[in-house]
């Protein structure tokens, strides 16, 4: 259309493939890991170090695709020099850092961290939390039964700086009522460990709709609407990319929620299938969970560079098409 | 963005309450009248620069929360549209302050504290008084406080009066008729009418009763307090005012450096760090826009020094800080005061005005070549601001919630740039360091602790306040100094360095309050509180109201300093009730790890010492006796 | 563009440029996830210029907005030009090196000034200098581009023009700078690399060009067509003329998509036979005479589709097609077999690989690199090949690797359709966030912020009209009219009102639109017809 040639013609291949401009090497640093010297690059964190050499060390709010936050501290680790513990997911190595991932403090803290969220928060839909649990011999019983849980709106109306002298006795939580205002998915805060994942991705880091804050302070603090509005009244664009980085299950799709509700969630008999999104042409990756030849569930993978694990609702949530009439009814879907 | 409202339109007082702050808005997309024919096909409204004007978040939402004594929903939605910030985030930071309200307040709201120091003067029987008078605290009109910086004359109150001319006053010692009064008089003002008078308007001859030392020759900090009318540059100069910035501008930035690192000034914050080494090193940052900002949000229950220094002396902050902007080429300054400082805030806004109007702040001061300019900006109530980078977060419009640390405030601070911030103390220290000379002022005190030190004595003695010593004094000296416990009464406890600090017993009387001599006792300076408890006091209580103030002003980022705040106080009242989980060996020894994860693994200050003072009161005072029998 | 029919550049540059200008899109609804690459752009610091009638929530993150009157895109990027010679921005060594026609394209420009332009778009002249200025002085700079630019009778002239700014500031070719159309079908790229054209085989290899013809004709024992075919408009119109008796739909809903439904509809059921192969009975299979019931391709069967960004990507089977659909390559296979054509049994790898002997641009996609390396960006040579990141880097190689590239100066032609007495408002169409097209896909789930059809209009409308939000009023247009709700929309300013297509069902917005079609990309003037608004039981 501009030239003729090039109109009928491809144009010839350029001298090289074209390549980004070249970024400085970052360079090699040496660290003491656990006693063994280790030579790691000065772009990585204490966690990509410690995980490059196979130390298992465990993460509640970190996420490759997400800017470090470092609230949940169940990655501390022992750094010579340094007063308290530091986050292994947000900390930079630097040259002759030596670093404790295993020794009496490190497992207190990670042991404690794991039971002030086991007493204090539903952890029943989160596997990983649990392998933590049982790995730190965690004991959350100890802070006594769990409290009376709060009825509904009751913690999104707390203020700040005041609060009700407990007796001690039983071991204050989040629990209160699941909330369900929309036909995609629910909020079940009781299982809600507070890791800001969830506004990351909703905000900077993903989405940027800003549908939800952390509201509250201290124990109070909460993930919440403007005012604990409804969904359907906020902001929200249901991209669901909040439920993609949930670590708990406290976000979940509806459906996944009834069939859990129903006991028929299972799943052993699920696959999982990577394909594109059948809708713009952005050209998102979609894992489609399948049970019984129905997509109960949809991700995406977190490495592809196209979405890094983010989708939009069409994406997340616009599958059910394909679910047409019962399989000895009419061959077509209903349109 | 994408913004979304849904709630009432602003009413016109609601905007004019915004406008007050952030001007008539520039365009119908932000939030003004709607003529799109004048404005054309075309907006700059929601890009970069809109974005930029975060940082104004809390000033509009104090205008507004001043102006209706709270912050109803159409005013809210129309400072999100006019600084384009989404709802939910606002919503978050409203929610994160206890002086910002989202739901009906009245407009007159007495806060009374009662907190450790008030706790043992009457806050109780004052606020069922209250509870009495004005209905129960639910009701709205008056409200518990945390400490509200106003130790020396327990118990104290606040009283914010909204409205078109909203006012706020200070009531200590306070009783129930005056907060009633109050409440209800908008005359009331800034001043109780006992304390002005035809020479002295504004009634800064009466902090005598806070610096009980007033008058005295020797004082080098607290000379013009009480003396030198705070409210007039000509008198601030007459007294020596500002011949330190002259002395800098002769000696230039890498000299005053050299006299401040030859002073060995330690931070008086509390964590006591080189304030030569802070200003070098933003001195050497290669980003040239940089910042610097006092640290006046003085919350640390106990602690009140800050606050009489404002008061009576605020130019000298302001030289202070001038000094800090000249030796470190910053062109920028923050004064972040708590909210809950209603006189030293108006006293430190006119002195800015009357330091700026005088070329003492502004371009090219004193013809040397440099600018620099300070804006105050007001904390709403939470404790956690006074951590440096929580704030940053509340300067910038955000919740207060501190961030890790490195980066570290002279590489990465406000706006991300390199920022100096020092304490109020801090920066009063540099006039006198400059006028004397770095090793002059360093043959002040101890080796290890240079300088004079301001502590702040309250509790049970006879004369509280502000105390100036020389950094050296022993405990129980300075505690003679202000007059020991009234009525041959016994010390039961010290809290030393406010409830981030660590209760010590009588035996430590004879502990030189230094750096290094609290460090070998395993206390601390802190920021200089010296509360004291005689034998009538429950310490249990005191204990579990520490543990209270953790829990409430824990801004509840990490896992350890959140759930941990909560389990301390659980526990503390299993002890107190007599009804431990297990045995009290078994609770002793969760107690224990529980200090640890937070000091090990908390983000910050406030959950790294939220154990501190419990765990030491346990260790040595036994706040929660067994019964006799049970023993 | 420049002979490769594909957006230049790759979506993580988006992430590193310094200026974008994204002009007839709302990419923030309709592309939403290459919008999340455009918005880390933006807290990288990129500036944001969005240029759309309609005060969007793309426009929303925009720098500066420009809100130009419907059609006059020509006017609104000549006058850029112009401004960038005026000031001296233009990259006199591109130009020089790498172009041709620039004195020609720079005598074009010459009459729209600032003015001019300010007159003709409504777009107050400093801010389209502002955006000349930042465009021409960025490092790095993109334009991209959507619907409301290709909808329009002169779409190819839209293009041109903005192709005609890069090629000035020499912002193509190079990391960071490139010309960025958003396709708005998971496989619309896809389908035209693949010669789903009427002059392409696969791979852009033109059908009178003998010797590509030649080379399909040896692999597939047959021997094609010399010359090119119809394009989807020039089909209708042909039904019209009765040349074109007979259509075979594939996954399309042209009944409901075409511009002028009721034309389109006495079109097609002109026709003497109408296959229409389908995973709906959509209201175009309503009118055929065969209807073959075909899988979901993205889910239900195995392949490859093409994304914005050139990437070849696989597709796989997840689930089992309901009892009786078929995949659309079997049902292409039994046909063929009924033709008498035995092709074997369908395997989407072995196809695959047949296009990769044919097509150089994907020699190097093996099954096994797509699956490896998450897809692959086309052109990508062999085996060895990484893709191109971006194209026309060869435009940077002195001297220039192959044949310069030349402006093409167009001039600004108004939308066919005038605004007049009786139509006096405008009535532009595009897509929301959670619909999608004519609504068969999306209506099956439940959108909590699906609230139907509706005729957008501005507050200042609403009130001279004397109408509220919610009331059903009648829409006419010169070619019919419908009845719709209203919505008020703020976004919208005084004489421009919007609709959407996802509700044909309900709301036949199509019945409106203008069958103004741009005769070079077949593409139907969707974004300019001229309405009037009446209150019902009002005349």
């Amino acid at each position: 259309m501009i030239d003729d040639s090039l109109w009928f013609r491809p144009p010839p291949r350029p001298g090289s493939p074209p390549s980004a401009p070249p970024k400085a090497e970052p360079a090699v640093v040496e660290v003491v890991i656990d006693g063994q010297k280790v030579e790691v690059s000065s772009s990585w964190t204490i966690l990509e170090a410690c995980r490059s050499r196979g130390i298992d060390t465990p993460t509640l709010c970190y996420l490759e695709s997400l800017t470090p936050v470092n609230v949940c501290r169940v990655c501390v680790v022992e750094l010579a020099g340094s007063r308290t513990l530091v986050p292994a997911c947000s900390r930079r190595v630097e040259p002759g850092m030596e670093i404790r991932t295993d020794s009496p403090r490190v497992r207190l803290s990670r042991r404690m961290v794991l039971e002030f969220l086991a007493s204090s928060v539903d952890l029943s839909t989160a596997p990983q939390a649990q392998e933590y649990l049982a790995q730190y011999e965690a004991r959350p019983e100890r802070y006594g039964s769990p409290a009376t849980p709060t009825p509904a709106g009751e913690r999104d109306a707390r203020e700040p700086g005041h609060h009700h002298l407990p007796e001690g006795t039983a071991a204050e939580t989040v629990a209160q009522p699941v909330k369900v205002d929309n036909d995609l998915y629910v909020r079940d805060y009781s299982k809600c460990i507070l890791c800001y994942k969830c506004v990351e991705a909703c905000g900077t880091d993903a989405q940027n709709t800003f549908a939800i804050a952390v509201a509250g302070r201290g124990f109070d603090a909460r993930i919440s609407t403007e005012g604990d509005i409804p969904l359907p009244d906020s902001a929200c664009v249901y991209c669901g990319n909040c439920i993609g980085v949930c670590p708990t299950g406290a976000l979940m799709f509806r459906s996944e929620y009834e069939m859990r509700q129903a006991g028929t969630w299972d799943e052993s008999r699920q696959t999982s299938t990577d394909t594109i999104c059948p809708y713009c042409g952005v050209g998102c990756t979609l894992s489609l969970h399948v049970q019984d030849n129905r997509i109960v569930k949809v991700t995406s993978p977190m490495d592809v560079e196209v979405t890094h694990g983010h989708l939009c609702i069409k994406g997340r949530f616009g599958f059910d098409f394909v679910h047409g009439g019962e399989p000895d009814a009419e061959p077509t879907r209903d349109g | 963005m994408d913004l979304r409202f849904h709630g009432p339109e602003p009413t016109a007082d609601e905007r004019a309450a915004v406008d007050s702050v952030l001007g008539p808005p520039i365009s119908a997309w932000a939030g003004g009248p709607r003529d799109l024919v004048a404005e054309g096909h075309s907006s700059a409204v929601g890009g970069h620069e809109a974005r930029s004007r975060r940082d104004l978040l809390l000033p509009a939402l104090h205008a507004v929360q001043d102006r209706f004594g709270w912050i109803p929903p159409g005013a809210l939605d129309y400072i999100c549209r006019r600084l384009t910030v989404p709802p939910a985030e606002a919503h978050g930071v409203v929610t994160f302050y206890h002086l910002f309200s989202l739901s009906p307040r009245p407009e007159a709201v007495a806060h009374i504290c009662d907190d450790i120091a008030c706790r043992i003067k009457g806050a109780e029987s004052l606020c069922a008084e209250l509870n009495h008078r004005l209905g129960p605290e639910s009701d709205g009109s008056w409200r518990r406080s945390p400490c509200l910086g106003l130790c020396e004359r327990a118990p104290a109150a606040l009283v914010l009066n909204g409205g078109e001319s909203p006012e706020a006053v200070t009531l200590a010692p306070a009783v129930a008729d005056d907060i009633v009064a109050a409440r209800q008089s908008a005359s009331v003002g800034w001043v109780k009418p006992t304390e002005a008078s035809p020479e002295d308007p504004v009634g800064f001859t009466h902090p005598t009763s806070s610096v009980p030392q007033s008058g005295s020759p020797t004082l080098r900090l607290l000379g013009r307090i009480g003396r030198v009318d705070p409210e007039s540059l000509d008198a601030y100069l007459a007294s020596g005012g500002y011949a330190a910035l002259n002395r800098a501008i002769e000696i230039g930035p890498a000299g005053v450096i050299g006299e401040v690192m030859a002073s060995k000034l330690m931070g008086r914050g509390g964590a006591a760090f080189p304030t030569g080494r802070k200003w070098d090193a933003v001195a050497r940052a290669t980003d040239r826009t940089r910042y610097v900002i006092c640290n006046a949000d003085e919350s640390e229950p106990g602690t009140f020094k800050d606050r009489v220094l404002m008061e009576g002396d605020p130019f000298a902050v302001l030289e202070g800080m001038t000094i800090a902007a000249f030796a470190t080429v910053s062109e920028r300054g923050y004064l972040y005061i708590r909210g809950e400082y209603p006189l030293a805030a108006r006293r430190m806004a006119a002195a800015i005005d009357a330091a700026r109007a005088a070329g003492w702040l502004g371009e090219n001061i004193r013809n040397a070549g440099f600018s620099f300019d300070v804006e105050l900006r007001r904390g709403a109530g939470a404790y956690i601001c006074g951590e440096e980078t929580a704030l940053f977060n509340s300067i910038e419009g955000k919740r207060g919630e501190p961030r890790n640390k490195p980066p570290f405030p002279v590489q990465f601070g406000l706006f991300g740039r390199p920022t100096v911030i020092n304490n109020v103390e801090t920066l009063v220290n540099v006039p006198p360091i400059l006028v004397q000379g770095g090793a002059a002022y360093a043959g002040i005190g101890t080796l290890g602790s240079t300088g004079p030190k301001l502590f702040c004595v309250s509790g049970h003695v006879a004369r509280p306040g502000v105390y100036e010593v020389d950094f050296g004094i022993t405990l129980g000296d300075l505690i003679a100094m202000a007059g020991g416990v009234p009525g041959g009464k016994n010390i039961r406890a010290i809290l030393l360095g406010g409830a981030a600090g660590v209760f010590v017993g009588p035996e430590k009387l004879d502990m030189p309050l230094t750096f290094e001599g609290t460090r070998a006792a395993a206390a601390t300076v802190g920021s200089g509180v010296v509360m004291v408890f005689d034998e009538s006091v429950d310490l249990g209580d005191i204990l579990v109201r520490v543990a209270a103030f953790f829990r409430d002003e824990s801004c509840g980022q990490c896992v350890p300093c959140r759930v941990g705040t909560v389990r301390q106080e659980e526990l503390l009242q299993r002890l107190r009730s007599g009804r431990p989980i297990g045995d009290r060996a078994e609770e002793m020894s969760l107690l224990r790890e529980i200090g640890q994860v937070m000091r090990d693994a908390s983000i910050c200050g406030l959950g790294q010492t939220a154990s501190n003072a419990i765990e030491s009161a346990l260790v040595m005072l036994d706040p929660f006796p067994e019964p006799e029998a049970d023993r | 563009m420049f002979g490769a029919g594909g957006g230049t550049s790759s979506y993580r540059e988006m992430e590193e440029t310094e200026v974008i200008l994204l002009w007839g899109s709302n990419a923030r609804e309709t592309h939403p996830i290459f919008f999340h690459h455009l918005l880390r752009g933006i807290h990288n610091g990129a500036r944001l210029y969005a240029i759309d009638p309609r005060r969007t929530s793309s426009a929303q993150w925009a720098d500066a907005w420009l809100g130009l009157d419907v059609g006059s895109d020509i006017a609104l990027a000549n006058a850029v030009a112009r401004e960038i010679i005026a000031a001296g921005l233009e990259n006199r060594e591109f130009i020089a090196e790498a172009t041709t026609g620039f004195e020609s394209y720079r005598k074009a420009v010459e009459p729209y000034t600032l003015a001019y332009a300010e007159r003709e778009t409504g777009v107050p002249a400093d801010t389209i200098r502002e955006m000349a200025h930042a465009y021409a002085r960025a490092g790095r700079a993109m334009i991209c581009w959507t619907l409301g630019i290709t909808e329009h009778h002169n779409a190819v002239d839209n293009v041109l023009a903005l192709i005609n700014l890069a090629l000035l500031t020499g912002h193509v070719g190079r990391y960071g700078s490139g010309l960025n159309p958003l396709r708005g079908q998971n496989n619309v790229q896809g389908g035209g690399d693949m010669g789903a054209l009427p002059d392409r085989f696969p791979g852009f290899q033109h059908v009178e060009v003998p010797e590509f013809r030649a080379k399909f004709e040896r692999q597939w024992g047959v021997s094609l067509p010399a010359e090119r075919g119809w394009n989807i408009s020039e089909m209708f119109e042909e039904m019209e003329h009765g040349a074109l008796r007979a259509l075979y739909v594939l996954g399309e809903n042209p009944l409901q998509s075409e511009a002028d439904q009721a034309q389109a509809r006495r079109r097609l059921e002109s026709l003497d036979f109408m296959v229409a192969q389908d995973i709906f009975l959509t209201a175009t299979a309503e009118l055929a005479d065969v209807v073959l019931p075909a899988a979901a391709g993205w889910c239900e069967a195995d392949g490859t589709v093409t994304n914005s960004e050139r990437r070849v990507q696989r597709v796989r089977k997840a689930l089992e097609p309901p009892a009786g659909a078929r995949d659309d390559v079997r049902i292409l296979f039994d046909l063929a077999r009924r033709m008498g054509h035995d092709w074997g049994e369908p395997d989407a790898e072995r196809i695959w690989d047949e296009v990769r002997a044919l097509a150089p641009p994907f020699a190097g996609m093996s099954y096994a690199r797509l699956e490896a390396e998450h897809g692959l960006q086309w052109p990508c040579y062999d085996e060895n090949h990484p893709g191109e990141l971006f194209l026309h880097s060869r435009l940077w190689e002195r001297p220039i690797n192959g044949p310069r590239v030349t402006f093409q100066p167009v001039d600004h032609d108004p939308p066919v359709e005038r605004l007049s007495d009786e139509f006096p408002l405008r009535l532009t169409t595009g897509r929301r966030l959670d619909e999608y097209n004519t609504g068969v896909q999306t209506s099956g789930y439940a959108s909590p912020m699906r609230r139907g059809e509706s005729l957008d209009i501005s507050p200042e409308d609403a009130s001279r009209l004397g109408v509220v939000e919610g009331e059903v009023v009648r829409v006419s247009s010169p070619r019919g009219a419908i009845e719709v709700a209203v919505r008020i929309d703020e976004g919208l300013r005084p004489g421009l009102t919007f609709m959407t297509p996802h509700f044909q069902d309900e709301v036949a917005t199509n019945i409106l639109t203008i069958d103004a079609t741009d005769p070079r990309s077949g593409t139907a003037e969707f974004k300019a017809a001229a309405i009037r608004v009446e209150r019902l039981g009002v005349r």
